[in-house]
């Protein structure tokens, strides 16, 4: 495929469109140097990889990580910037001061993967059929072939419910204990 | 679409994750950038699917699990952060040096 062939696809206009605002939101969530933006422009970030998902057809997964993601995770984030009271405004002691050599480390593991990528798999080419997946079939899949690793998951995470609320929990004072046992 | 493009839109991402790994200092924000970095995995596992098509769409499948596990790696990574930041007063990781040498 010549670049004037990917050109000429409108479904690629959208990816690019799509992808330079998720590189730049993902860039802004490394760098920005405000916390809350950082937390913000990820919400941007994986909303693009939503769409992303949706151009794939990807339409359950899609939805998913906009539920999951931007609906709880990014709210679980802000309350823990909140709570930790990271600092909020313009700060300078938010990064480490060495910066070239992960810089360097991140330019090297980006040339290392693409061009894995592209000597693999060249101009191989996605045939979208335009027909989303249908949820059905996930999850058929989910409850039939995958549904030992599904009860796993879903272990892990009332695992993580007991584990969090374990972890975050104020313990009591002795004092305390006694004014509670006393009543 | 050719596959390699999204393929390198997620090693892009997963780079910014790495460098933001290793630069910032603050929990909250490695955790981000650890975030980052799941949510390039699942591009790949999406655009995989996408290109290969099986008849059980296993791609999407396994994007599923990655969020599930980054949903409850992001809830004990938060109440362990929160945990620190009780006992030391500070959520910076050069802070945390007690097991250091």
């Amino acid at each position: 495929m010549t670049i004037a062939d990917w050109i000429s696809e409108p479904v690629n206009w959208v990816f690019s469109a799509i992808g330079l605002a998720v590189l730049f939101s993902g860039f802004r969530v490394v760098t920005s140097k405000n916390v809350v933006h950082a937390a913000l422009y990820l919400v941007g970030a994986l909303a693009g990889i939503a769409a992303l998902f949706l151009v794939l057809s990807a339409e359950f997964v899609a939805w998913s990580l906009v539920l999951v993601y931007i609906g709880a995770v990014i709210v679980l984030f802000l309350f823990g910037i909140m709570i930790t009271r990271a600092p909020t405004g313009l700060d300078v002691g938010l990064d480490s001061e060495h910066k070239a050599v992960p810089a360097v480390l991140a330019v090297l593991v980006f040339a290392l993967m693409s061009w894995a990528s592209i000597d693999a798999f060249g101009s191989a080419s996605i045939t979208s059929t335009g027909t989303p997946t249908s949820t059905e079939l996930i999850g058929e899949s989910l409850l039939g072939r995958f549904v030992i690793p599904f009860e796993v998951v879903s272990f892990v995470l009332l695992g993580a419910l007991i584990g969090g609320i374990t972890l975050a929990r104020r313990d009591l004072t002795p004092l305390e204990e006694e004014e509670r046992a006393s009543v | 679409m050719i596959l390699s493009q999204f393929l390198v839109l997620a090693a892009a991402l997963f780079a910014f994750g790495v460098y933001g790994l290793l630069v910032r200092r603050n929990l909250v924000l490695i955790l981000l950038s650890v975030e980052l970095m799941l949510a390039a995995v699942n591009v790949n596992l999406v655009a995989f699917e996408s290109y290969l098509v099986t008849s059980q769409a296993i791609g999407q499948v396994f994007a599923i699990f990655v969020i599930t596990v980054a949903a409850a790696e992001v809830g004990i990574g938060l109440a362990i952060v929160l945990m620190i930041f009780r006992n030391r007063r500070s959520a910076n990781v050069d802070d945390l040096s007690l097991m250091r040498w």
